[in-house]
């Protein structure tokens, strides 16, 4: 079930009382809050909910330094032919420039990716998404048992929804 | 005496009207944009015909030739580098600290390092002559088992840009992903196909945000120290040389200074044009315009800081050959380009001190393009008079160009300008949801203070005047 409010504080209002048990049977880990911006406040309510992206960016920093650093240095130590001039084969201060770089690339593309796929994107949207959200409304949007579908709708109403939509889950 | 200031942006602005403004805007800019791109257009087709001539007839037509080996397009290359820089980077800094007069403007300035990243890339081609030899450049192991020289700065120059060009895409393509949502929602035909093929199903959940966010913080802290090393290995293609003008210490935070300059300078003339073309008078408004005129006004005394810096050293340290060099400049058959540089570079900027000429479109269009004239001039600077005048006397050679190349490198402004223009055609110049998010939060905070000055009256006398005396 999706309610849509005219503005953040009634939707916030309306997780809090969720939160505080005021439906039974629904809790703010079936809840979800689309919006038009973003609103780190509603955390207050919804719980802290955990982020992983930054591991995949140290995942991928680190592996920049790792692969960087082999494929450079296997470069440098099968390209014997080239004459040195009694430099060393594999030359430490300018790989660090190249690892530093290789460092930052796949750091950035694997959070780019990991972003994709944590946040639930390229998913179809489901027919409970309003093109008003990209508006200037907030949309709460509840998994939840026909059953206290009532309650919910009433807990909705009185935190002054503007309209409600229904969608079935076999 | 209570002194008002003036909003960065009327926080009473309905966001139903920021979404139809910029959607608007891709749909019906004034004639002057068409007349612009007409413009652009023809500049590019100036430098595809001398391109043509200089591939089929030899890179004798562009006068490159013993000692100006490198010439205008290395000039030309630095200075589009140069002017990538204060898109991502200031977006990225100015994200950092949470300056929210960014919002407004952070799209267009991303866009621009990105095309100025795409335009500085076609140099190194040109500039090879035998373009269809570029791929030697990258780092792969030929048949007869020869590798790239990962010690040459020139190698480090393609791995860098290479960086830099990718993460500023996947930065400014991030950070539109939920006005691409905003575009699908609003358009129809091909635009919404595009749109929401780009938006990769963007709802705007809390989850969403909440990973954006996250995404966004790490790449602006990524972008930082890769926007200031890319410049420095740029100017390690000078300073790793032992040639007299170009190898020294002060290079990399010189060549930063003076691409944040350029960059800044044309965040200007852009910021000037957009909202001329697609009537942007309450987005980017003349308060945002005088902080970036600031913010400029800082960075050139940096540049021309470092600048003196450098002609100190070069002037205390006794080289005989930096010396003579940096005299040539001031007095040689360069020196009208040297001072040309130093007064758009160095006293120019001091008309962004004035308030007046800050909030006076025409001058500031005018002035920022004098600014960028000049970083020219530094980069023609930097290039040409150290191959005229090098170790060798009997080498000695002045060199303004040919017109083969001042076509290529005219056409170059013709190319970031076409792809600039058709970007902010096709996609939303101006974030709207961050737009949305700062009138949101300045409205906000404006309601507290109002609150705690009512609550302030509605004091006794005695406790208020009890607080402030003691």
């Amino acid at each position: 079930m999706m309610g849509l409010f005219g503005d953040f504080e009634e939707a916030h209002d309306a997780i809090a009382d969720i939160r505080r048990n005021e439906v039974p049977g629904l809790t703010v880990d079936d809840v979800t809050m689309t919006s038009p911006i973003e609103h780190p406040e509603v955390e207050e309510v919804l719980g802290e909910r955990p982020v992983h992206i930054q591991k995949f960016t140290l995942f991928g920093a680190i592996f920049g330094v790792v692969f960087g650093f082999i494929f450079l240095a296997a470069a440098q130590a099968s390209f014997l032919v080239q004459p040195q001039g009694g430099k060393p084969v594999i030359a430490l201060p300018s790989n660090i420039v190249l690892v530093y770089e290789m460092l930052i690339f796949f750091a950035v593309w694997l959070t780019f990716f990991s972003f994709i796929f944590l946040s639930g994107l390229l998913k179809k949207r489901s027919s409970l998404y309003s093109e008003k959200v990209s508006l200037d409304q907030v949309a709460i949007i509840v998994e939840i048992d026909e059953s206290i579908g009532e309650s919910v709708k009433e807990l909705f109403e009185k935190h002054k929804v503007l309209e409600i939509r229904e969608e079935a889950i076999r | 005496m209570t002194m008002v200031t003036e909003k960065d942006i009327n926080e009473q602005i309905a966001w139903a009207k920021i979404n139809t403004d910029v959607l608007k805007s891709m749909e019906n800019p004034r004639p002057a944009y068409w007349v612009t791109l007409a413009v652009c257009i023809a500049m590019v087709a100036c430098a595809v015909l001398a391109e043509y001539i200089q591939y089929t007839v030899g890179m004798g037509t562009a006068d490159l030739n013993n000692p100006h080996m490198w010439d205008m397009y290395i000039a030309a290359f630095v200075f589009w580098i140069g002017m990538s820089h204060s898109g991502t980077l200031l977006s990225a800094i100015l994200h950092l600290i949470h300056a929210d007069w960014r919002k407004p403007i952070y799209r267009f300035a991303e866009a621009m390092t990105t095309f100025s990243l795409l335009t500085a890339g076609i140099f190194p081609m040109i500039h090879l002559g035998r373009v269809w030899n570029l791929y030697w450049v990258l780092p792969y192991v030929s048949d007869r088992g020869i590798w790239p020289n990962f010690r040459s700065p020139l190698v480090w120059d393609a791995f860098a840009i290479t960086t830099y060009l990718t993460a500023s895409m996947l930065f400014l393509f991030v950070g539109m992903i939920p006005d691409l949502a905003i575009c699908r929602d609003n358009t129809t035909g091909w635009r919404k196909k595009l749109y929401g093929i780009l938006a990769l199903g963007w709802v705007g959940s809390d989850r969403q945000w909440r990973h954006f966010r996250k995404i966004y913080l790490l790449m602006a802290c990524f972008l930082i120290p890769l926007a200031v090393s890319v410049h420095s290995i740029v100017s390690a293609d000078f300073a790793m040389s032992i040639m007299p003008g170009w190898h020294i210490t002060s290079f990399p935070p010189y060549f930063v200074a003076g691409a944040l300059y350029s960059g800044c300078a044309a965040i200007i003339t852009l910021f000037i044009l957009l909202r001329y073309f697609f009537r942007f008078e309450d987005y980017m408004t003349l308060p945002i315009m005088e902080k970036t005129a600031k913010l400029t006004f800082a960075i050139a005394m940096v540049w021309t800081y470092l600048n003196l810096i450098e002609f100190a050293s070069v002037w205390y340290g006794h080289d005989v050959y930096n010396k003579e060099l940096l005299i040539a400049k001031a007095t040689g058959a360069y020196a009208w380009i040297f001072w040309t540089m130093l007064f758009c570079g160095s006293v120019l900027p001091f008309a962004l001190a004035f308030r007046k000429l800050r909030r006076h479109m025409p001058t500031m269009f005018v002035v920022s393009l004098f600014l960028n004239l000049g970083m020219f001039f530094e980069r023609w600077m930097i290039v040409a008079p150290t191959l005229s005048m090098s170790h060798e006397p009997h080498q000695w050679d002045i060199m303004y160009g040919s017109i083969i190349e001042w076509a290529i490198v005219f056409g170059s402004f013709g190319w970031f300008g076409m792809l600039f223009l058709i970007f902010v055609k096709v996609f939303p110049s101006v974030s709207m949801y961050e737009v949305k998010e700062m009138v949101f939060h300045r409205k906000l905070s404006a309601g507290e203070e109002d609150l705690a000055r009512m609550t302030d009256h509605a004091k006794p006398v005695t406790q208020t005047t009890g607080g402030g005396g003691a």
